[in-house]
């Protein structure tokens, strides 16, 4: 029999019952829109963050102070206190061919009053760097200049929520801020940014970092902000930054060098587990589907009993009767499979109309794994009443009523 | 239609052919030491009652069942040494089946009935839409070709499914009670057209009940219990004028 009119007979076969049919097609097309929908969502929740960390830009390394990795061996008998992070440290590292920019920073919290509002606000203290390294957007006014690192200036730079929680509808550019015993003059306002890297730049006053080691009467630093020269410098970068703080702390390895690419890689690949896994629970309503399709065709072969007869008579041999069967699982499977392509479109256009933010995207291997597992499994499950009917005697089988 | 055979050739031959079916616990013999030979364009009426035997007989000659003991020649080919593939390319290419109940496929039109035999084949569409074309027109159903079954008239459905049994052109044609089901005009319109398709050449086996229909055979055989009880000639009736 050519595959073709193997084809075409399996379709009238389904055509001639309609309800039953289209009602085992729904059900695969609801379990691969199910797979491509979730898988969409993890792929979509990667994208986000993938994009969200994208913004700080790949060659950033960042420098903990104190080693927080778990070693083989006997704990330490003498506690080693780790050595703070001075601004020294941070300007050391700027000798190494590899680093282009860095950014110490001095985190604290402080009282910021302006007239007789005030509350406790995030106190970041840095270089005129931290604008392009953290890529800080400016609505009015200017970042902190480029003066001496060690030079205290009363500046500050303040985020959007700051703004609007102490000034309200007046002008801040150019009033002077009181952030806990001192006064800064306003000289920049940064535009709505959003939460980065644990850290709400709108909600935060930035200073330059003499400034702020000053109010938090403390010479360390609560971490560094290291740009390779080039990405593939990276890895080289890291050593060095290593290499030249250990020197600098008599020897002793104490610091902690995170990449942006290991964080993200991290994220990066949670979510695609996650992903795979949120896709393998869709998977299972595919599995259901296969054995609604095998009992389709057990219901199919037992109605059908004298016509399995009568091809068999005309000069069906078993395989060609078994395929029969089998065409007629695959058309169900592939019609819910191009069902299921359908409402999954339909309900990735309807998400992103709904969530433009949010990149739904089911990734590249859904569609066809869907599809395909779909196929597979009607037609594995459709090989056991394939087979009864193949194996039918043709003489029983032209009685049975 | 089917090539002349050489004369004197037994097309069928049949020798101690028993068949024993089970049913529950109880052994029932269908067949028992039949022996048999048909000639190429013979016109045999197997006939005899109910359950003596002769659908059984009629489904060994069609091979579709294997007997129990004895042995079957199909034009000089022992069937017993033949697998269910080539058995199955026999019925296919060799052998047409007609049965009481017609066993149209319903949800296919008379044209696609037709067809089926050539679709299971492999035959080209091409090919098969002239075939199927001439053979309807040959039985008179021409403008029920795009028909289904349940439109159609008992003596239309049962001529559908002799030209679904000659469209391979088969030279054995086997008829299990051909005219049961239909009323007496359809009926002989029925076995004229089996007789017709005779006079060409075609080997024809009828299973019936009915004297009247086994009368108008050339050679009847009767069964009794499975054996043969009796297998008589008579001269040959004035050939029946093939239908348009």
């Amino acid at each position: 029999m050519r595959p073709a009119d193997l084809l075409v007979f399996a379709a009238r076969a389904v055509g001639r019952y309609r309800v039953r049919s289209a009602l085992i097609i729904v059900a695969t097309a609801v379990g691969v829109a199910a797979v491509i929908l979730l898988t969409a969502l993890g792929e979509g929740a990667r994208l986000y963050v993938v994009e969200r960390f994208a913004v700080l830009g790949s060659e950033l390394l960042i420098v903990f102070p104190g080693r927080n990795e778990t070693r083989g061996g006997a704990p330490p008998m003498l506690a080693e206190t780790p050595r703070d992070l001075t601004l020294n440290d941070a300007l050391a590292l700027t000798r190494s061919s590899y680093v282009r920019r860095v950014a110490p920073l001095a985190l604290g919290g402080a009282e910021v009053t302006y007239g007789r509002r005030g509350r406790e606000i995030t106190v970041i203290g840095s270089t005129q760097d931290f604008e392009h390294m953290r890529h800080v957007a400016l609505a009015q006014g200017r970042f902190l200049p480029a003066s001496e690192p060690d030079r205290a200036t009363a500046v500050a730079v303040i985020g959007a929520t700051v703004r609007d929680e102490l000034f309200g509808s007046e002008r801040a550019l150019g009033s002077w801020l009181r952030v806990g015993e001192r006064r800064f003059r306003v000289i920049g306002v940064m535009a709505n940014t959003g939460q980065s890297l644990g850290t709400d730049l709108d909600d935060a006053v930035i200073m330059p970092v003499a400034s702020a080691q000053q109010l938090f009467d403390s010479p360390s630093l609560a971490r560094i902000l290291v740009e390779a020269r080039r990405r593939e410098d990276l890895n080289r970068a890291e050593r060095a930054v290593i290499d030249i703080l250990t020197e600098r702390h008599d020897g002793e390895e104490d610091v902690t060098v995170v990449t942006q690419e290991s964080v993200l890689g991290t994220f990066d690949r949670i979510l695609r587990i996650l992903t795979l896994a949120v896709g393998a629970i869709a998977g299972i309503s595919l599995l259901v589907a296969g054995i609604l399709i095998m009992n389709v065709i057990l219901v199919a072969v037992s109605q059908r009993t004298p016509e399995v007869g009568l091809l068999k008579a005309i000069g069906a041999p078993a395989p060609t009767v078994r395929n029969v069967f089998l065409a007629e699982a695959a058309v169900l499977a592939v019609a819910g499979a191009g069902g299921g392509l359908l409402l999954a479109w339909i309900g990735l256009w309807i998400g992103r109309r709904v969530f433009p933010e949010f990149p739904l995207a089911a990734p590249v291997w859904a569609a066809p794994a869907a599809v395909t597992v779909a196929v597979v499994t009607a037609l594995l499950f459709a090989v056991l009443p394939a087979r009864r009917a193949a194996r039918l005697d043709p003489v029983e089988a032209l009685a049975r009523r | 239609m089917a090539p002349a055979p050489a004369t004197g050739a037994r097309l069928i031959e049949l020798t101690g052919v028993s068949q024993v079916h089970r049913v529950g616990d109880q052994d029932v013999h269908a067949l028992r030491d039949v022996d048999l030979s048909v000639e190429p364009g013979e016109y045999m009426a197997i006939m005899g009652p109910s359950g003596s035997g002769k659908s059984t007989l009629l489904n060994v000659v069609g091979l579709l069942e294997r007997p129990t003991a004895g042995s079957y020649r199909l034009d000089g080919v022992e069937a017993a040494g033949l697998d269910d593939e080539e058995r199955a390319r026999l019925r296919r290419e060799r052998i047409g089946f007609v049965f009481q109940v017609f066993h149209l496929i319903p949800r296919l039109t008379a044209a696609e009935n037709v067809e089926l035999p050539m679709v299971l084949s492999g035959v080209a569409p091409a090919h098969r839409h002239s075939r199927v074309n001439a053979a309807l027109s040959a039985l008179g159903l021409a403008d029920r070709a795009d028909h289904r079954p349940e439109q159609l008239s008992g003596g239309q459905r049962q001529r559908v499914a002799i030209a679904r049994a000659m469209i391979m052109e088969p030279d054995l044609l086997l008829a299990d009670e051909p005219t049961g089901n239909l009323d007496r005009q359809a009926g002989a319109g029925v076995l004229d057209t089996l007789e017709a398709l005779n006079a060409r050449g075609v080997t024809l086996l009828v299973v019936t009940h009915d004297p009247e229909v086994g009368d108008r055979a050339a050679r009847r055989l009767r069964l009794v219990d499975g054996a043969v009880q009796d297998d008589r000639r008579q001269s040959k009736r004035a050939a029946t004028p093939a239908p348009s």
